[in-house]
């Protein structure tokens, strides 16, 4: 699939899902992201690389404003979601992070049963009408997770037992379950062993037939092996974004050619 | 609804619903959220507005305890009562019982009224001397027994008002409620009224409060927090004196030396749950060991702060454990790696970083004890009525005395509303004493706090 | 010789044992400190400890035995005629004491001769006036029987005295000699050292052990004293309290039990949504400007002393809720002092308790938690109701568990708001009283220790013991795990 020669074409065909324009965002004194465009595609995995502390966290944690949380943090710029301003007064947050969901980097499945973390998001943003649409929005967000099998005899077991790969799985089905149409992935497998992240990877580009994916993941490889486009981020800037085999193999920037060959970060 | 949406969508349109319009679950989602974030408004609300009812409360009825009225009194010492056979001899004159000077008193208020050209309804001087505290007479007869060469003039004392007077004019006593009192008639609060026009009749700051002892249930105006106070002093010198090296010693040994094992774990799980136990079992304990088995006296500051002691040590043994585990081991083994041993490495090391934390656990632990009341009325340090200040160190730890939440105590249940007005004043030092002590502890944290 | 003076010898022959040991150890080096196994100061510090520990433990041990043993023997030295029972017998022997030491004081002062003192006797002095010219008051006039032990007791405390110096110095030189034989330089002067002072730091820890042992030993044997004049059951399961000193008490503590659960469970009413609330506020919404101004102010409230809280409820709530509640208003309230006005003080009391506890609890839960739910779209509401508290609900049941057990062992905001009598009633506004404030009275009052009145107290302590150690062990169990879960 990654080899596939007409993965240009089927790229430049998609829509714009998110288009950021001049974006700043500021912690207490600390510029933390400076003048960032980038439009992000639909159906399209896009990953965000660059060393650690470049900004990239950050970034994606603009796009559904969870930056909120962070009292010292402000943001400026516009960032557009189908055309619609996120940052807009009239934008809660609430329902913004209902269309964008977001894994974190470790998995955090709530304690409660695996039941139940899956039935959270649809709960509260009042998706099921009875408890049949419920089982059967759990039963396909479980699926979509590609982990259906492994926990439909135990729905009713809490969801910290399970492995970590599987808590991770858990966790990308929990935010499937609330039908969003942006999914953001924070590092989502940097706490995995090889085998599970496999299985995640594997996930992901499953996931881009339905969803916008953006990914920020540390290793190139991952970036290479998932993604269609890639954005590199060095010291806040948006350095370079484009296609992710043209990124690897044909960097323009010169602080681009220097990550991928690893002589920073 | 994503997949049918998904290709060919023109970029500029949702893809489902507005974000810029809240659909009517959110309204209500948000609705409750801000009914949420006001419930914890006002429970945080509700508890400042406690700590200020009850600071206010404080301060408006213990206010008035500072301040007490004074009569102006121009006292003929006359010799022919005071000393008949002339001759100034101390002995003859402290034969002259209280009550030989109420007679003096009478005719300097009679004298008082008609300088000041007050009609006095009342015939009797006994009826008249209603208006000044029973304490007036002890302390003229001090006066002139501590210095005789007096007798046979004129002196002018600032006596004590009675407490119905100095409640009148603090608004405590009105006339109405003197209707049923037999200690003072309104006709009385006439006179004051014009006595106080007239100067001879004033209200001022009352030193003798701060400094004065307790006094008999009759004389509230008379009564003092000094005298506890010093037995309260001398209870945490005890609790000072044993608690701090007891406390380390205990800490240091858990902490550093301790192996694990089934005796050292029984042993912080007894500290964690003496932490828990209430107060007035200590006191059953104090009453019991102290009192009953070993016969030391009783009301004594030694053995209030030997309860108060072992009451406090698991707190210091707590807050002491915590900063010795907040030196890094790094230390440790830093000393142990130029050959010192572990007892060198923690005496020389360890307990130096970590003694502005020891002391900030020992001050606060000292602070709790000041406060603590419940054990002191099991040992009998309530009901006494301190009077005299003791004579030296060592009868200030062994005779009998109150302490200043005792002696609160003590006044909050004599029945006259006088003595509440004490109690709360009381109270106001006590509040005094354990802010300092606080403040002391946030300072030295402050100051020498290490992050390692 | 006095025990302070004892003492100071003791401190000045363990300073000669230091500053000798020092100087012997060197002068065995040869001068070079060098050539010593120990730094010189440890050669000192070992004579000093051998002097000082031994003897003071021994002076100590002495301090307290003297008097029982004492007791003891001239307890037999009173005739069985002069007293009815142990209360009476208990009395008498204070009697015996004070004559005692007032004639101790009188020789002292040089009121008596030692001669006249040791021959005094019933027949030809009176006693008492001898002994209150020299500021000790008796009851009574002095029986020629309590005078024999009187004279007994003092003969027996001046003997032991002597006995006691004897043994306190001959130890003290003894470990003077010891550590003058150590002072050289082979000697392992710091090993030694180190030994005894980690011998005294076990012995520091050991006090909390002995603490709680104390606690029990003087709960159970008076309670078992107890339940020698009046029967258990009918101490746990009456249904009346009415204690009369005359004799023919009913002692139940299912009305005193039945008041301090009422009073506990309106403070934890009042205590732990507002606490809990507070708590979620100042964690989850507060800036932190509001934050570090009203945290450390909720907290000022857990600095009070309880007997500020027991006069707030007694001049101001209790009036407060009389006005409100009382005949004037709606008719409820027939005082000030009732279960409403203690437990609601015993509620604010308790507020910071249960906030600050549940704010450590609420801030162990960990951010990511928060961040998966916020993630998903919940509001900051729901994430606390149904991800943030579900998770901390251990760590909170333990901190309420606490909370309920400082309520029912409170004792001055009871005794100054709750009330005197013991009822088993469900209105709130009536007077009830709590199993603390019947420990204090019936402790203050002037009944004997021997009395089923009094020792009632006991058992009355043993219950409250047993409850409050219940609930402490099973909440801070509770918060351990709870807070391993998160580690």
């Amino acid at each position: 699939m990654y080899d596939s020669p007409s993965l240009e074409n089927e790229v430049t065909d998609k829509a714009i899902k998110i288009a950021a324009d001049k974006v700043q965002v500021f912690y207490g004194d600390t510029h933390a992201i400076k003048d960032v465009d980038v439009q992000i595609q639909d159906k399209t995995v896009t990953a965000f690389i660059g060393p650690s502390g470049c900004g990239k966290s950050t970034f994606l944690r603009c796009l559904n404003r969870m930056n909120d949380t962070i009292d010292i943090c402000r943001v400026q710029g516009q960032i557009l979601l189908d055309g619609e301003d996120i940052y807009d007064k009239r934008v809660d947050p609430v329902q913004l992070r209902a269309k964008v969901g977001m894994v974190f980097q470790k998995p955090n499945p709530f304690p409660k049963s695996i039941y139940d973390n899956i039935a959270y998001g649809p709960r509260i943003h009042g998706l099921a009408k009875s408890k049949a649409d419920l089982d059967v929005i759990v039963e396909k967000s479980l699926r979509r997770g590609a982990i259906w099998d492994e926990v439909k005899d135990r729905l009713h077991a809490p969801g910290t037992g399970l492995s970590g790969g599987q808590q991770q799985r858990l966790c990308i089905a929990r935010a499937v379950a609330t039908e969003p149409e942006v999914l953001l992935m924070d590092e989502p497998c940097s706490a995995l062993d090889p085998i599970a992240t496999g299985q995640v990877e594997e996930l992901i580009d499953e996931l881009r037939d339905s969803y916008s994916v953006v990914i920020v993941t540390h290793s190139m490889q991952q970036a290479a092996r998932v993604s269609q486009k890639t954005a590199f981020f060095h010291l806040g800037n948006l350095v370079e974004y484009g296609e992710t085999s043209q990124i690897f193999t044909n960097p323009v920037d010169p602080r681009t050619e220097s990550y991928i060959t690893g002589r920073i970060g | 609804m994503t997949d049918a949406t998904a290709s060919g969508a023109a970029p500029q349109k949702p893809a489902s619903g507005s974000l810029l319009e809240l659909d009517a679950r959110t309204k209500r989602r948000n609705a409750a959220e801000a009914r949420f974030k006001f419930y914890g408004m006002a429970a945080v609300g509700i508890g400042l507005l406690f700590l200020v009812l009850l600071l206010v409360s404080i301060v408006r009825n213990g206010v008035p305890a500072y301040t007490q009225t004074f009569i102006s009194l121009p006292v003929e010492l006359q010799a022919e009562k005071l000393d008949k056979n002339g001759n100034r001899d101390p002995e003859e004159i402290k034969k002259v019982s209280t009550f030989g000077y109420n007679p003096l008193i009478d005719q300097a208020l009679f004298r008082v009224l008609e300088e000041n050209g007050v009609e006095s309804p009342f015939e009797k001087g006994a009826d008249l001397r209603k208006m000044v505290s029973a304490s007036a007479a002890a302390e003229i007869r001090d006066y002139v027994i501590a210095n005789p060469e007096k007798i046979g003039e004129t002196v002018s004392f600032r006596v004590l008002a009675s407490s119905r007077v100095d409640g009148y004019l603090k608004g405590r006593v009105t006339r109405e409620d003197l209707a049923r009192d037999k200690n003072l008639d309104a006709e009385h609060l006439d006179i004051i009224d014009q006595l106080k026009e007239a100067g001879a009749v004033a209200r001022t700051f009352n030193w003798s409060f701060i400094l004065g002892a307790d006094a008999s249930e009759s004389r509230p105006e008379q009564a003092g927090i000094g005298v506890s106070m010093l037995g309260s002093l001398f209870m945490m010198l005890v609790v000072l004196l044993l608690s701090l090296p007891i406390g380390v010693a205990a800490s240091i040994y858990l902490e550093e030396f301790a192996p694990k094992n089934v005796w050292t774990d029984l042993i912080e799980v007894n500290i964690s749950n003496l932490a828990a136990v209430p107060s007035i079992v200590f006191g059953i304990l104090g009453l019991a060991v102290f009192i009953q088995f070993m016969h030391l006296p009783q009301s004594a500051p030694l053995v209030g702060g030997l309860v108060l002691t072992l009451m406090t040590l698991p707190t210091i043994i707590i807050s002491t454990r915590a900063s010795l585990k907040s030196v890094p081991p790094s230390i440790r083994d830093a000393a142990l790696g130029v050959g010192a041993s572990k007892m060198q490495s923690v005496f020389h090391h360890v307990l130096p970083l970590a003694m502005p934390g020891i002391l900030t656990g020992t001050i606060i632990g000292l602070a709790q004890a000041l406060g603590e009341t419940a054990p002191l009325l099991l040992i009998g340090m309530v009901g006494y009525i301190a009077s005299n200040y003791p004579d030296g160190v060592a009868s200030g730890f062994l005779d009998p005395n109150s302490a200043m939440p005792a002696q609160i105590y003590e006044w909050a249940k004599r029945a006259d509303p006088a003595y509440y007005e004490r109690a709360w004043g009381g109270i106001i030092i006590l509040l005094l004493f354990l802010m300092t002590m606080n403040i002391i502890a946030v300072i030295l944290r402050r100051r020498f706090e290490r992050r390692w | 010789m006095p025990a302070t003076w004892i003492f100071l010898i003791v401190l000045a022959l363990s300073a000669t044992g230091y500053l000798l040991g020092r100087r012997r150890a060197l002068v065995s080096a040869g001068g070079d400190s060098r050539h010593l196994h120990s730094l010189p100061a440890y050669y000192g510090s070992n004579a000093a400890l051998l002097v000082s520990v031994p003897a003071l433990l021994a002076l100590v041990l002495w301090l307290f035995a003297q008097p029982m043993v004492i007791q003891n023997r001239v307890e037999h030295l009173v005739p069985e005629t002069s007293y009815a029972n142990e209360g009476e017998l208990s009395l008498v022997m204070s009697d015996v004491r004070r004559i005692a030491e007032g004639l101790d004081l009188a020789v002292e002062q040089g009121a008596m001769t030692e001669a006249e003192a040791t021959d005094i006797r019933v027949e030809t002095t009176n006693i008492r006036d001898r002994l209150g010219a020299v500021g000790v008051a008796l009851g009574s006039d002095v029986e020629a029987p309590i005078l024999v032990a009187a004279k007994a007791w003092r003969e027996m405390n001046a003997t032991g005295n002597m006995i006691r110096t004897g043994v306190v110095l001959l130890i003290a030189l003894a470990g003077f000699g010891l550590g003058m034989v150590r002072a050289d330089k082979d000697f392992r002067a710091r090993n030694s050292v180190e030994k005894v002072i980690l011998a005294l730091l076990i012995l520091a820890a050991s006090l909390a052990i002995l603490t709680t042992v104390g606690i029990i030993a003087s709960l159970l044997f008076n309670t078992i004293e107890f339940f020698k004049l009046y029967p258990a059951l009918d101490f746990f399961f009456g249904l009346t309290w009415a204690p009369s000193f005359g004799g023919g008490s009913e002692l139940g503590i299912l009305p005193l039990l039945w008041g301090t659960l009422y009073i506990s469970v309106i403070a934890l009413a009042v205590a732990v949504p507002i606490g809990l609330f507070a708590a979620v506020y100042l964690s989850e919404y507060a800036s932190s400007t509001v934050r570090s101004f009203a945290k450390p102010m909720i907290e000022v409230l857990a600095g009070i002393p309880t007997i500020v809280y027991g006069l707030f409820a007694l001049l101001t709530v209790g009036p407060m809720l009389f006005q409100a509640f009382g005949p004037d208003g709606a008719g409820w309230m027939g005082g000030g002092r009732a279960v409403m006005t203690a437990g609601l003080v015993m509620g604010i009391m308790l507020i910071p308790f249960v906030s600050s506890l549940s704010d450590d609890i609420i801030n162990a839960v960990p951010q990511a938690m928060r961040d998966g739910s916020l993630g998903l779209g919940a509001t900051k509401s729901e994430t606390v109701k149904q991800v943030v508290l579900p998770a901390a609900l251990p760590g909170i049941v333990g901190a309420i568990l606490l909370a309920a057990s400082r309520a029912i062992g409170e004792t001055m905001i009871v005794v100054l708001g709750a009330g005197a009598a013991a009822r088993l009633s469900m209105n709130p506004f009536e007077a009830m009283t709590t199993v603390t404030a019947k420990i204090v009275s019936q402790l203050t009052g002037d009944a004997d220790f021997a009395s089923p009145e009094a020792l009632v107290a006991f058992a009355l302590g043993m219950t409250l013991f047993v409850i409050t150690l219940c609930l402490n062990v099973f909440a801070l169990w509770i918060v351990r795990k709870y807070r391993e879960q998160y580690e």
